[in-house]
């Protein structure tokens, strides 16, 4: 038996240091355990200062014993190399490892064991923890706002039915592979607008926008029979031409007045909120911006200087300008531009505000992906006789998007974040429904649980985005 | 716009303003006209800019660094930070610690002084303050160092081209800032006194404290909640910069003798201040733009002030609008412009 060097533990005397070492280390952690969980403390016995630093001090000395390089035990190798390779590290490791015993039992206090779960008044609430019974009464109102709650369904539906119709191109055959695009890029919004519009909203069943999806879809149907040298003349003039005749020339009473009739209540978009309406302003944002910023970002690598000067001072002036004076502008200012009988919901008003302001940083992050395409590129497209547009579609965006799925990803999530801005005319998703329960009499005193229910929902919404961003480029990265 | 008989002019920014802000760092009360109740809501931008910017690149910086940590604890801690507070909807963040979080602390009359000297409150937070003599030499010290500083650095760079040794300009810039100044109070006649504030009974319930400095719970939330959340994406430039550094040139630097210390300060951080700087500006840019979120909590910024109770007062949404985002564009293209020439400055040099 070799001499015990406390101050450098080798192999030689690997159990010795190791069973000093492990059992100080456990005698530190019980005592932090103990002290926290049970409220004892072993130390009392000792000065104050000492006391409160001794498990800090054992667990210290136990780490730095059992700090052995090479000693053949599996288990005590990984756990020097992950958090105990020098004694800075160990300190740092021990402090960690306190920290989460001791903030453990207040947590769980909180959240579970003293918190009230039944009950449907503030009277239920009587324990020092969270009053879920809280969020229970009040969860109508997060989901769904000041909606009607016989009306609710309409919600559920119109959601259920968009998820649906959302994840049909995830059972698409082969054959159907090639309309996917065209598929979420144009029928799925149409979809989706109309029945927000119809269910949600509770809009008429005839109105302009109707003709103008009869018209298309006639025109869609005509359109297989024109041959394809036609095809872009008539797709061109034949939609705008239909729609115009059934707008114009079928402009009868009685048409008018079958437009006029509602299948559902209306219910005003000031009633809408909550949870949904998050989801309602973030997908028609999304919907906007991007193509929007697309443009945007060819339009600042154009040629053509009008075009390059207007997109750059359009991205320049949004990226300049914070959100909430933004929806200020739309609020206050923007309504005094219209004529005077014409009205735009506050809604509409609010998702083309943040659609634009999003389409500015979605057109910075495309414009990083074009630059980061090499010259050779282009020059190869152009060499096979491929014009602008068909160089763009075909072989510049291909590459250019796939590379910038991380940054698009980014903008959408800051978009989401920013939802809960539209507060600012008054329209209250989830976070705004928060502060008005806050504010309820029969309710004072919950802010607490009302902020952390909402931040976990973001959360849970915002981590499931950026881990799916995560698998797409995961999915597209092509070596390069 | 005529049909609903509204004029157009910038007059009314002298006016009298008559509303009152309740914080502000110049001296501002009803009598002063709009302009000055603009001065105020920028200024109050420009602070609680500047608070976060400091705090979140100090809180970025160390959990940046912490994600490249060996130590899996602390890489995790730092991984669950940065995953947890940037996916939370930042004006939730601000109500958090406003309504939540700072509702929580005591009144002004059961505080319990920290370190005897500080008091946090559901009022505030009350600091003891300077009181000084001959501020003004204290300031031209500190400018004469800073001037020194440049001084020093400028020569050890020649130093370091002509002769290849090296000089601590760091250690002689930590000197030259405590001696100078120091100096000023032994030799210049500056004399400052520490004014710790003080409880007083304002009523038979109401409390509050007297003397030191109070900085509202607007602007202790504001700040926290920006400089919390900007901190995540800074942490992540810092992490992506840190790690574009190939090993390549680690190992270069090691092979031709280099001590660690040299290689992270000569050959790391060069080249990873490249790639952190330009997406760190944009997050400072963010920073300042987002701290418009204070008319939220009812922090007397810009937005609020101006865009909020003079709009409302005066009616002229155009002009007030447009005032408020000429501001805040001029604000961002200055720090941009400001970056991108310090950007310019340390980029490679190609010859």
């Amino acid at each position: 038996m070799n001499k015990l060097n406390f101050l450098s533990p080798d192999k030689s005397n690997l159990y010795a240091y190791l069973y000093s070492g492990i059992s100080l280390l456990s005698l530190s952690i019980l005592i932090v355990f103990l002290n926290s969980f049970f409220s004892l403390d072993l130390t009392s016995f000792l000065p104050g200062t000492i006391s409160y630093f001794l498990p800090l001090i054992i667990g210290f000395i136990g780490l730095h014993l059992i700090r052995i390089e090479y000693s053949g035990i599996k288990f005590l190798d990984i756990i020097n190399k992950n958090i105990n390779t020098n004694n800075f590290n160990a300190l740092l490791s021990l402090l960690i490892i306190f920290a989460v015993i001791k903030s453990l039992p207040p947590l769980l206090s909180w959240f579970i064991i003293d918190a009230n779960f039944a009950g449907d008044s503030k009277d239920a609430c009587s324990g020092s923890g969270a009053c879920w019974a809280y969020i229970k009464t009040w969860f109508n109102r997060f989901m769904y706002g000041m909606y009607p709650n016989a009306e609710q369904w309409r919600i559920n539906l119109s959601f259920i039915a968009l998820a649906f119709l959302g994840g049909v191109g995830f059972f698409a055959t082969e054959k159907f592979k090639k309309y996917l695009t065209l598929y979420y890029v144009v029928v799925y919004p149409v979809i989706a607008f109309l029945f927000i519009f119809f269910f949600i909203s509770g809009g008429p069943i005839f109105f302009d926008f109707s003709y103008g999806i009869i018209a298309a879809v006639i025109s869609i149907v005509i359109g297989f029979f024109i041959p394809s040298k036609f095809k872009m003349y008539y797709f061109l003039i034949i939609p705008i031409t239909i729609y115009i005749l059934l707008k114009y020339v079928f402009f009868y009473e009685e048409l008018i007045e079958l437009g006029k009739i509602q299948a559902f209540e209306w219910v005003e978009t000031g009633a809408w909120g909550g949870l949904s309406l998050t989801f309602i302003v973030s997908f028609f944002c999304l919907i906007f911006c991007f193509p929007v910023g697309l443009f945007l970002s060819l339009g600042r690598r154009s040629d053509l200087p009008i075009i390059k000067y207007i997109s750059i001072g359009f991205i320049e002036f949004w990226r300049g300008v914070p959100l909430i004076t933004v929806l200020f502008m739309s609020s206050v200012m923007f309504p005094m531009f219209l004529p005077e009988d014409m009205f735009i919901d506050k809604l509409v008003r609010v998702i083309i505000a943040i659609s634009l302001f999003e389409a500015a940083y979605v057109a910075e992050v495309i414009r990083g992906g074009l630059q980061a395409l090499p010259r050779g590129q282009y020059d190869a497209a152009k060499s096979l006789g491929m014009g602008y547009w068909k160089m763009h579609i075909f072989v510049i965006l291909p590459q250019a998007l796939k590379l910038v799925i991380p940054g698009i990803a980014n903008t959408f999530l800051a978009l989401v974040k920013d939802t809960p801005l539209i507060f600012v005319v008054g329209l209250l998703e989830i976070v705004g429904m928060l502060n008005l329960a806050k504010t309820n009499p029969e309710w004072l005193g919950f802010a607490m649980e009302g902020y952390v229910f909402a931040s976990i929902v973001f959360f849970i919404i915002c981590y499931a985005m950026s881990k799916y961003s995560y698998n797409l480029e995961q999915k597209y990265k092509t070596e390069r | 716009m005529e049909n609903r008989g509204i004029t157009f002019g910038y007059g009314f920014l002298t006016q009298e303003s008559s509303f009152d802000v309740q914080f502000s760092l110049i001296e501002y009360d009803g009598s002063h006209s709009y302009f000055r109740a603009y001065l105020v809501g920028l200024l109050n931008t420009i602070l609680v800019s500047v608070i976060g910017i400091i705090f979140a690149t100090i809180i970025g910086v160390v959990v940046g660094i912490a994600r490249l940590s060996s130590n899996y604890l602390i890489e995790r801690t730092a991984a669950i930070y940065v995953e947890f507070f940037r996916n939370i909807p930042l004006l939730l963040q601000i109500f958090f610690w406003y309504f939540a979080a700072l509702r929580a602390l005591p009144l002004p009359e059961k505080a319990e002084p920290m370190f005897g000297v500080f008091f946090l409150t559901i009022k505030g937070f009350f600091i003891p303050a300077f009181i000084w003599n001959n501020l003004y030499i204290f300031i031209y010290s500190v400018i004469a160092a800073i001037i020194a500083i440049f001084f020093v650095r400028a020569y050890a760079k020649k130093k370091q081209e002509n002769q290849g040794t090296q000089t601590p300009v760091l250690l002689i810039s930590i000197g030259l800032l405590i001696i100078l100044p120091l100096l000023s109070f032994l030799l210049g006649g500056v004399d400052a006194s520490i004014e710790i504030p003080v409880i007083e009974q304002l009523s038979k319930t109401s409390f509050t404290f007297k003397g030191g400095l109070k900085l509202p719970p607007e602007l202790i939330s504001l700040a926290l909640a920006l400089s919390l959340y900007t901190a995540t994406f800074i942490a992540e430039c810092v992490r992506a910069g840190v790690q574009g550094v190939s090993k390549g040139q680690k190992e270069a630097a090691a092979s031709i003798g280099l001590t660690p210390n040299q290689v992270l300060k000569l050959v790391v951080m060069p080249q990873a201040l490249r790639i952190i700087i330009p997406p760190t500006t944009n997050q400072y840019l963010n920073l300042t733009k987002n701290s418009s979120l204070a008319a939220a909590i009812a922090y007397p910024d810009l937005v609020l002030v101006f865009a909020g109770t003079a709009l409302m007062q005066t009616g002229r949404a155009i002009e007030i609008v447009s005032i408020t985002m000429l501001t805040y564009l001029t604000l961002s293209i200055t720090i941009s412009i400001f970056m991108n020439w310090y950007n310019k400055k340390i980029a490679i040099k190609e010859k």
